[in-house]
């Protein structure tokens, strides 16, 4: 494996940055560095963001030197990948596509000269991977589009867009789990609840996760 | 049984504390106090002993009733505060019987005091911390600013005080048009020489626009090399991010988790309660410090509070 580059972000946090691309190889190398010192942490250390291509380590320099969190990030960036470190959960959301739950579904379908059940079913065959949770909190950026159904963001962004809302925008696709502002193509909706505040772990999903959509109807959604 | 009522939020009263950690990861603003430093002497002078949440009063005209006695303090640039009548001094602990009101005027040296209360202010913990974060709705009390006639209690307070008031030595010295000391990176490289050298011989104002979540500049158009854009990065407290526009923005307590344009440096530790206190219109210089003397500044900070704890 390539030596990663260690950036030093202020005096409390660095930067291990694998590459300057999205690419699913790199994030798999930066995801596996984030399970690995998430399940070893060393004393001083704060918070871990793993984004597309880099982990963010906060630490407290009283407590950890640069230099022996660097030795650290080194040693474990050079062990050979293991069982643990292959793949995260495997997580099937239901979605019920078009209409007022998918407003852009026909829009991206004629973008695409498809039928709007095609592009259900290429949405529905590939498994994404999630390279990172942002924006708002629980978003979540997911890999693994069809390029068959890339699609440039929203001209003019909607003031509000519902929460549980499945998106496109260029080779990726997302959920917005809280009713925000968005530029995505919205294409369906989950009944599942992405963030929700009164569970013990409010995130319905994990920087790494595998997700499947599988199409429901309308009765299922209400249903559900 | 309650502890204080609020009369007079002020522009901006939010409860804080340390922050909201291991979440990140989940796109989940740290939040927590702007000034973590006149927050955390003020949680001491209580006798609270770490993550206590105290309230945030922003710009000040604040007005507050005690409902029951209660050791409290505040902490922040020069301001004048009183308890009834009477002005009392900041960075000290004080005692107030139940029916006192403790007000502050309008600031004119600084942005945000931190009223800590002994106990701490009681809200329910929300992913591990009490600290509000107002764009998420969540934190707090009920994910939003503090209101005329809310009622707010505290905790059982803990233990015997440590110290009665602040030394002079460990109250920052709040210049109104601070220099703060960054250490460059993580994409300098993307700065163009020219932009580089702008950044640190300018002057930059702070913007009416600032928040909690960045601290907007005003200034000289810093140049990238091919551009602002990055794939998108995590940030820290006091990134400095430099958008399209070429000015640049210190990413405060509300930052979001990750960004998609060049960070040209960050301001270190031990100055960024000087960056939360500038008010707009203000300016700011940057001077480019290592790394290892940035942490050598934040050890000696500690060890002085620990000599004075000690003694």
């Amino acid at each position: 494996m390539d030596s990663p580059r260690i950036l030093p972000c202020g005096d409390s946090a660095l930067s291990v940055e694998f590459g300057k691309t999205i690419d699913p190889l790199i994030n798999q190398k930066v995801q596996i560095l984030y399970k690995r010192i998430k399940a070893d942490p060393p004393p001083g250390l704060i918070d871990l963001i793993p984004t597309y291509r880099s982990l963010l380590i906060q630490y407290d320099p009283l407590k950890l030197s640069f230099e022996t969190l660097k030795q650290r990030v080194f040693s474990f960036v050079g062990l050979p990948e293991g069982r643990a470190d292959i793949g995260g959960r495997k997580m099937e959301i239901p979605v019920c596509y078009g209409k007022e739950f998918g407003p852009d579904l026909e829009e991206v379908a004629s973008l695409h000269q498809m039928t709007v059940d095609e592009v259900i079913s290429l949405h529905t065959a590939s498994t994404y991977q999630v390279y990172l949770i942002g924006f708002t909190p629980g978003f979540p950026y997911m890999g693994g589009l069809d390029e068959r159904l890339f699609t440039p963001r929203k001209t003019t962004p909607r003031e509000s867009v519902p929460a549980g809302t499945v998106g496109i925008a260029g080779q990726q696709t997302g959920i917005y789990p809280l009713e925000s502002p968005g530029g995505w193509q919205l294409i369906g909706r989950t009944p599942v609840r992405i963030f929700d505040l009164t569970k013990a772990d409010p995130f319905y999903l994990r920087p790494g996760d595998q997700v499947t959509f599988k199409a429901i109807s309308e009765q299922e959604f209400e249903n559900y | 049984m309650k502890t204080i009522r609020i009369i007079n939020p002020g522009p901006l009263t939010t409860i804080q504390d340390r922050g909201r950690y291991g979440f990140q990861d989940r796109g989940v603003p740290v939040s927590g106090a702007m000034d973590q430093w006149a927050y955390r002497l003020g949680n001491l002078l209580v006798g609270n002993r770490g993550n206590e949440a105290a309230l945030e009063i922003t710009l000040g005209g604040f007005k507050a009733e005690f409902l029951t006695d209660t050791c409290f303090c505040l902490c922040g640039p020069e301001q004048e505060v009183r308890l009834n009548n009477q002005i009392i001094s900041t960075w000290a602990a004080h005692q107030a019987v139940s029916g006192d009101v403790l007000s502050l005027d309008y600031g004119r040296k600084g942005v945000r005091w931190y009223l800590a209360l002994a106990g701490g202010v009681e809200v329910p913990l929300v992913m591990g911390s009490r600290s509000t974060y107002l764009r998420g709705g969540f934190g707090g009390l009920e994910g939003r600013p503090l209101r005329k006639g809310d009622e707010l209690t505290v905790g059982r307070p803990k233990g015997s005080r440590l110290l009665t008031a602040i030394p002079k030595e460990l109250i920052p010295d709040y210049s109104p048009e601070p220099i703060l000391r960054v250490v460059l990176g993580p994409q300098d490289e993307a700065i163009s020489p020219e932009g580089l050298a702008t950044f640190f011989s300018s002057r930059y104002s702070v913007s009416q626009r600032s928040d909690r979540m960045g601290c907007l500049l005003d200034g000289p158009i810093i140049q990238h090399k091919e551009g602002p854009d990055i794939i998108s990065d995590a940030t820290a407290f006091g990134s400095i991010q430099v958008p399209g526009s070429g000015q640049p923005i210190i990413l405060m307590a509300d930052r979001q988790t990750v960004g998609g344009y060049v960070k040209i440096a960050t301001v270190i530790s031990v100055d960024l309660p000087l960056a939360a206190q500038v008010l707009p219109g203000y300016r700011i210089h940057f001077k480019e410090i290592g790394l290892q003397e940035a942490q050598d500044l934040l050890g000696e900070q500690e060890k002085r509070l620990v000599d004075i704890l000690g003694k």
